[in-house]
């Protein structure tokens, strides 16, 4: 179904909720070891597609494929192959940060050997050797944002989704988190994420932009630029999302 | 399997990290075994009696003092008119009336006959049924007290008379606690099994963990034996708390084997865990299950026999007891602990509820998806 370099393809995706059509026949590919920028409004459907992608959520018609395998009847191999790291923050506060990458890995059917050794990488690598014990309830924001991504890519997925993951973080850690991204991208996973800032829109590969449930425009940040003869993202951005019929939420 | 131990951890953690259930399962018991059954005792005493005695004689006298001195009554109020008796009732200081007539004794030793007037104030049912055949037996035990003194002879009476004398079994002292304490065990056990996972569950989809776990490879059966297993574990931890409770605080030792009754225990938790788990698959939030819980606890306890006889319940109420777990479990609480039925005797039961544990858990596995 899908080339060998292609991790995400998906052809005229659609999701309706009753009379509400959420995602409205999407068409886009994702190359692997990409950094693939999913924009739009609130409500334009991202959130939808993203986990009809994941196996959340059953499309209901169009096709795709993520690493290699279909939406519709092999969700268990796509689980898998990718991480996700959703909109709500989604470790368990009342374990410690040792226990969530335990548990997280442990559920993925890591080795303890496995566990044991990338666990102690990780934690020197988000500095957070101190903390290993301490509950993540009672963590800083930012430290539970870049916690919650190391444990989504902890057992090495191809593709790892992110919805919104710097949602109310402090522009630092931002620039931080995006560092991690690069990071796991350059390790080969491929990473699909969705926010609302459009500086990281610029540190993206590319970056397709949903209006309405149908992607409007789909390019590298410096192609879309020229198209809409703008200097920003954010005017792209703009430009497009002020066509939106559908009201915001 | 490895999955499973994973998921395992995570529970137990999580339950003995939180503090509210540990008061949970360590207080509830406690409170409710140590002041529910004296609470939900059927003896009725301290009827208030208002007397209207028109008679005033040495036998309206005495009828009044085998009343009084039974101990179930109160002398109210001793008036001469029953306008006033009444208006105690109205006021509801009394809650039945006496009124013996004027010509009580004369008649009495006259015509050999006399009437008595009771009025019973029946908003309480209960008290108002006891207090009433209460005073209809003293009065019964006064009448053959007055026809001894009186009818000496002839020797052999033609009047063939019947008594009745009975005697409890397998609760001699008709102790009330003997009976509640093992249903009063019963509800917490329930009430454990049930709402405390489904609570559990519903909670992991309110702050959105459910998500995480359903895009991971884990399996349905592995999660939800994840959730089951702990609080089964919970279930038969409180029991066994419940039952040292009602051993140590009222000397209920169970007249049957434990092993029968954790067998029932075990069977009747895997039967309240999948109703748990199907009112989690039902619901969004915590206020959701909450409400749907508290709501189902009512009809359980209300139409289970712990507070009400059974056979006493219109037909349409019998047949929601029969498909009510929580009957069950009590009816075999009592067979065991009262009686000391064995594994034979409840069979039965143990078949229905296996029964309910089957379809209640299939029907929450079905109904829960990892997709939407």
């Amino acid at each position: 179904m899908t080339t060998n370099n292609i991790a995400i393809q998906a052809v005229e995706l659609t999701k309706r909720f009753g009379e509400f059509t959420a995602v409205d026949g999407i068409s886009f590919e994702v190359k692997k070891g990409e950094i693939f920028g999913f924009l739009g409004a609130n409500g334009a459907g991202k959130t939808t597609a993203m986990r009809m992608l994941c196996g959340l959520s059953m499309p209901t018609s169009g096709k795709a494929a993520v690493a290699g395998f279909d939406v519709f009847k092999q969700t268990e191999q796509i689980k898998r192959s990718i991480g996700y790291m959703s909109q709500k923050f989604s470790l368990y506060e009342d374990l410690t940060v040792k226990e969530n990458i335990r548990f997280y890995a442990g559920i993925y059917g890591k080795s303890d050997a496995f566990i044991k050794e990338k666990t102690a990488f990780l934690l020197k690598e988000l500095h957070l050797e101190g903390e290993t014990n301490k509950l993540v309830r009672s963590l800083p924001l930012g430290w539970k944002q870049k916690l919650a991504f190391s444990v989504a890519i902890f057992h090495e997925p191809e593709i790892v989704f992110l919805d919104e993951p710097t949602g109310g973080v402090d522009p630092v850690t931002r620039r931080e988190f995006w560092n991690m991204i690069y990071q796991a991208a350059e390790s080969g996973i491929t990473i699909f994420v969705t926010t609302h800032y459009m500086d990281e829109a610029e540190y993206c590969n590319r970056v397709s932009i949903m209006v309405d449930g149908r992607i409007d425009a789909l390019d590298t940040p410096a192609q879309l630029k020229k198209t809409f003869e703008v200097n920003s993202m954010d005017e792209v951005f703009l430009k497009l999302a002020r066509k939106a019929k559908r009201s915001t939420d | 399997m490895r999955t499973l131990r994973f998921l395992l951890q995570k529970e137990f953690r999580q339950i003995f990290r939180d503090p509210s259930i540990l008061r949970i399962i360590f207080m509830m018991p406690a409170i409710q075994l140590l002041i529910l059954p004296w609470a939900a005792d059927y003896e009725v005493k301290n009827i208030q009696l208002s007397v209207v005695d028109h008679d005033h004689s040495q036998y309206s006298r005495q009828l009044l003092n085998k009343v009084t001195s039974s101990g179930y009554f109160q002398l109210q109020d001793y008036s001469g008119s029953y306008s006033n008796a009444l208006q105690q009732v109205e006021h509801d200081k009394a809650d039945l009336v006496l009124e013996i007539p004027a010509d009580f004794e004369k008649k009495l030793i006259r015509e050999n006959e006399s009437t008595l007037f009771m009025a019973i104030n029946a908003i309480n049912g209960v008290k108002a049924n006891l207090g009433g055949a209460y005073l209809r037996s003293i009065i019964q035990d006064y009448n053959r007290e007055v026809r001894l003194k009186w009818v000496q002879l002839p020797r052999f009476s033609p009047e063939v008379q019947i008594e009745v004398t009975s005697s409890n079994w397998f609760n001699a002292a008709m102790n009330y606690k003997l009976f509640m304490v093992p249903g009063i065990l019963v509800v917490l056990v329930t009430m454990v099994g049930s709402f405390l996972a489904s609570l559990n569950i519903v909670r992991e989809k309110e702050i959105g963990t459910i998500e995480q776990i359903n895009v991971t490879p884990i399996k349905k059966y592995h999660f939800i034996l994840g959730k089951l297993i702990p609080f089964w574990v919970l279930g038969l931890l409180i029991l066994t708390i419940g039952l040292i409770i009602a051993r140590l605080a009222y000397g209920i030792i169970p007249a049957g084997s434990l092993l029968v009754i954790y067998t029932f225990a075990a069977v009747y938790l895997l039967a309240v865990l999948g109703l748990g788990l199907l009112l989690s698959t039902y619901t969004s939030n915590q206020q959701q299950a909450m409400l749907l819980s508290f709501f189902m606890m009512m009809v359980f306890i209300l139409l289970s026999g712990l507070y009400t006889s059974i056979d006493s319940m219109p037909a349409w109420a019998r047949a929601i007891t029969k498909v009510n777990p929580v009957t069950y479990f009590i009816d075999v609480m009592r067979m065991v602990v009262l009686k000391g039925s064995g594994l034979k005797d409840i069979s039965p039961h143990l078949f229905t509820v296996l029964g309910f544990a089957v379809v209640l858990n299939s029907w929450a596995v079905l109904h829960y998806k990892k997709r939407s």
